[in-house]
């Protein structure tokens, strides 16, 4: 396999030699050289059609650690800005001996399309993709959940994981829905049923509406960004209500199992999904979450481009 | 002896065996072992005569487009495909809501020469929904339009409906409506469902449609008037058609070739080339769709043949337009899914694909029964043969079909309008 597209390219195999990877990544980084010869004169290009600051800086951070060169292309001030359409962007890219594209877009699917097409030939890696998926930020997520909740080494077996939110819009549940429950986790959803997709009774993942009675089971809760517009279209009357039944607040926290943990992709709402007390509490591994996905994102470019023995997916 | 042909062999729609003799535009003879002196001797073994095809629902986007599709282009592939009338949809620009633009689409019909071209009026001034078109002015124009349409849009206003719905019966005009509830779809993709919450595309819910279509065929019971709807994509949607026919109610129903035949899980490689609107639905309701078109509950097949420029398909999937072509394929996506099926035998294929809808649309030339006397406008298809659909080779100006690439039985070896094979 070439690219990273979606979770469900990858088999529970490679999932995990990714994560083990990403160990290995951290190990070096913490060493005292931090740079890695890997992917020297290697082209890397961040195409960020859309805003993002950490997915961004992470990839860029973990590219630039692997030796890698690294081009920026962003939104503002871009041929982007000035309507070039997705094909010619990736012709242009091409053109310029990209390696791989690293994308975020606005668009669902335009990462598939982009490794769909003929338009490029080099490795697609997706950065976030509309309301579709954000593999890496589910790889991160798991190498975090593992480091805290297992012994290391292996799947997540046995764990239960609550993912808590606007699930309907959110790429980061859909890409951890389909990671943790192929690593082996027991996935809740719990959000009001205006946030959930039409037909979630399809997924692998139990569904709730009652956050009290779900939390104290959790090994680990991940709170989703809940956007302000989501209001004016009726999913929810107002953040108040919302916070009231779905927000993680430092009284529903004190319910927790110990060594229970609170994640959140970021950028966070505190006040409205979860309160500041909670997001700075110890349970709270949101920092160490981005931290996490340089090493993670280092693992993915490794195996990906650097022609490792054992590629993810087997077959091109 | 101008333009006189002579069919050898072939098979009338109810599967008898005979030759066709046309002469002067009208078919001449019809018998078996015909003994009659013609310019030209066509065998046609193996193959089916068809009353020529009738569309109901054709984008031709002239004026406006032409680099999309022009009315010449169109009616090229028209006749590609067995068709010998088409329909032009009123969402060109300017749109077609005055005598004016319809005249206009007629007479470029009447230049182009190789079918007819029917043009539906709007039954909104620019298709806004609020106010109505001048829809008298438009009937008794040269054009003669008898089928209105908003198509692109549902005339979503109950009183805009209701009163269009009344107005249009002192001229025995139809509303062919899109059924659409506006507020249920905004920014919609692709059909509500499984895939469409797994690929994070914002879903267009089945309900949408259907509640439209029951609040129509309610609106038209109650004024006595006649309703068209048009593209039914879902199995809900049919049973609210069968009822109403149940009950008496004055409505007719058309299904396009590519919802009897493609799903909504094709939106998994995220092509755009599979986004359409009405979306693609579900395997359950493909086969309710083909089973309502047997039975009659759905009266036609229509194309809604929509092209569009390569730029506003080769991007991602929620930049991209709305739309498949359909002309072409129409016969042979038939073929495959209803006759080869045993679905359909070849004269229920005449009824739905010629003389239904010629009916519905009052096209009076059209879609009548093989005889002697009538005029030959005549389609004729190889059922057994296959072809492979290549968008490269296309008459129409835009190469977005969905079938590029497929073996499609049925092959359309001769279209005949008004005598002469085009």
């Amino acid at each position: 396999m070439r690219h990273l597209l979606s979770i469900s390219d990858l088999s529970k195999d490679e999932a995990i030699l990714i994560l083990d990877t990403a160990i290995e990544m951290a190990r070096a980084s913490d060493g005292p050289m931090k740079k890695l010869p890997t992917l020297r004169g290697r082209t890397i290009v961040n195409l960020f059609a859309e805003d993002s600051t950490r997915t961004r800086i992470s990839f860029e951070a973990a590219a630039k650690r692997l030796s890698a060169d690294v081009i920026n292309f962003g939104a503002k001030g871009s041929s982007l800005s000035k309507g070039e359409s997705l094909k010619d962007t990736a012709l242009t890219l091409q053109a310029m001996g990209a390696d791989a594209v690293i994308i975020r877009h606005s668009a669902s699917g335009a990462p598939v399309r982009l490794a769909d097409s003929a338009w490029m030939t080099g490795s697609v890696i997706n950065a976030g993709d509309g309301t579709h998926e954000h593999p890496s930020q589910a790889l991160l997520d798991a190498f975090t959940i593992r480091k805290h909740c297992t012994k290391g080494g292996g799947d997540l077996a046995g764990l239960r994981i609550g993912i808590v939110g606007d699930v309907l819009h959110s790429r980061v549940a859909r890409s951890n829905v389909l990671l943790l429950s192929l690593l082996g986790a027991h996935v809740t959803l719990i959000a009001p049923p205006t946030l959930l997709p039409f037909g979630v009774e399809s997924w692998p993942v139990d569904i709730s509406y009652d956050f009290d009675s779900v939390l104290p089971t959790l090994d680990a809760v991940m709170m989703l960004r809940v956007q302000q517009e989501r209001m004016s279209d009726l999913f929810f009357p107002n953040a108040r209500e919302y916070s009231r039944y779905f927000g993680l607040n430092r009284d529903r926290m004190l319910t927790m199992k110990s060594n229970s943990i609170v994640m959140h992709p970021g950028p966070m709402n505190r006040g409205l999904e979860i309160t500041a007390d909670v997001a700075d509490s110890a349970r709270s591994v949101i920092v160490e979450q981005v931290s996490n996905g340089v090493s993670v994102r280092m693992a993915i470019l490794y195996l990906l481009l650097a022609g490792a023995p054992t590629e993810i997916g087997g077959n091109v | 002896m101008n333009n006189s042909y002579l069919l050898k062999g072939g098979q009338l729609p109810n599967g008898e065996k005979s030759d066709l003799a046309i002469d002067n535009g009208k078919i001449a003879a019809i018998g078996e072992s015909l003994d009659v002196q013609t310019l030209e001797v066509i065998d046609i073994s193996g193959c089916v005569i068809l009353p020529g095809l009738v569309d109901l629902h054709t984008h031709l986007r002239e004026p406006g487009r032409e680099d999309s599709e022009t009315v010449l282009s169109g009616s090229r592939a028209a006749v590609k495909g067995g068709f010998t009338a088409i329909s032009a949809m009123a969402n060109t620009s300017p749109v077609a809501d005055t005598a004016g633009v319809v005249e206009q689409v007629f007479r470029l019909g009447q230049e182009a020469g190789l079918c007819d071209v029917f043009p539906i009026g709007a039954v909104t001034q620019g298709l806004e929904g609020e106010k109505l078109s001048e829809m008298g002015a438009m009937a008794n124009s040269i054009a003669k339009v008898r089928v209105f349409s908003d198509d692109g849009h549902c005339v979503s206003d109950p009183l805009v409906m209701r009163r269009a719905l009344e107005y249009v019966k002192q001229f025995g005009g139809v509303i062919a409506q899109h059924a659409q509830e506006p507020r249920l779809t905004v920014g919609s993709q692709m059909n509500e469902g499984i895939v469409s919450a797994r690929l994070g595309l914002k879903g267009w819910p089945a309900i949408a449609e259907e509640s439209i279509i029951a609040r129509d065929v309610l609106l038209a019971e109650h004024v006595s008037s006649r309703l068209h709807i048009c593209h039914v994509t879902t199995a809900g949607g049919v049973e609210i058609i069968r009822w109403a026919k149940a009950r008496g109610i004055n409505v007719t129903a058309e299904v396009t070739p590519h919802h009897l035949l493609l799903t909504d899980d094709l939106a998994t490689s995220y092509d755009p080339i599979f986004k359409v609107n009405p979306p693609l639905r579900t395997e359950k309701d493909v086969m309710a769709l083909r089973e309502a078109l047997a039975e009659g509950i759905i009266d036609i097949v229509a194309t809604d043949h929509a092209p569009h420029p390569a730029e506003t398909k080769e991007c991602e999937w929620q930049e991209a337009s709305f739309g498949m072509l359909g002309l072409e394929t129409a016969l042979s996506i038939i073929t495959q899914t209803m006759v080869h099926t045993g679905l359909m035998n070849w004269e229920q294929v005449a009824d739905r694909l010629s003389i239904a809808p010629a009916r519905i649309g009052g096209y009076s030339d059209h879609g009548r029964e093989i005889a002697v006397g009538g005029s030959a406008h005549l389609t004729v298809i190889n059922p057994t043969a296959t072809w492979r659909v290549d968008r490269d080779l296309v008459a129409s100006r835009s190469r977005n079909t969905p079938f590029h690439g497929m073996e499609l039985p049925g092959v359309v070896e001769h279209t005949f309008f008004k005598g002469v094979k085009r």
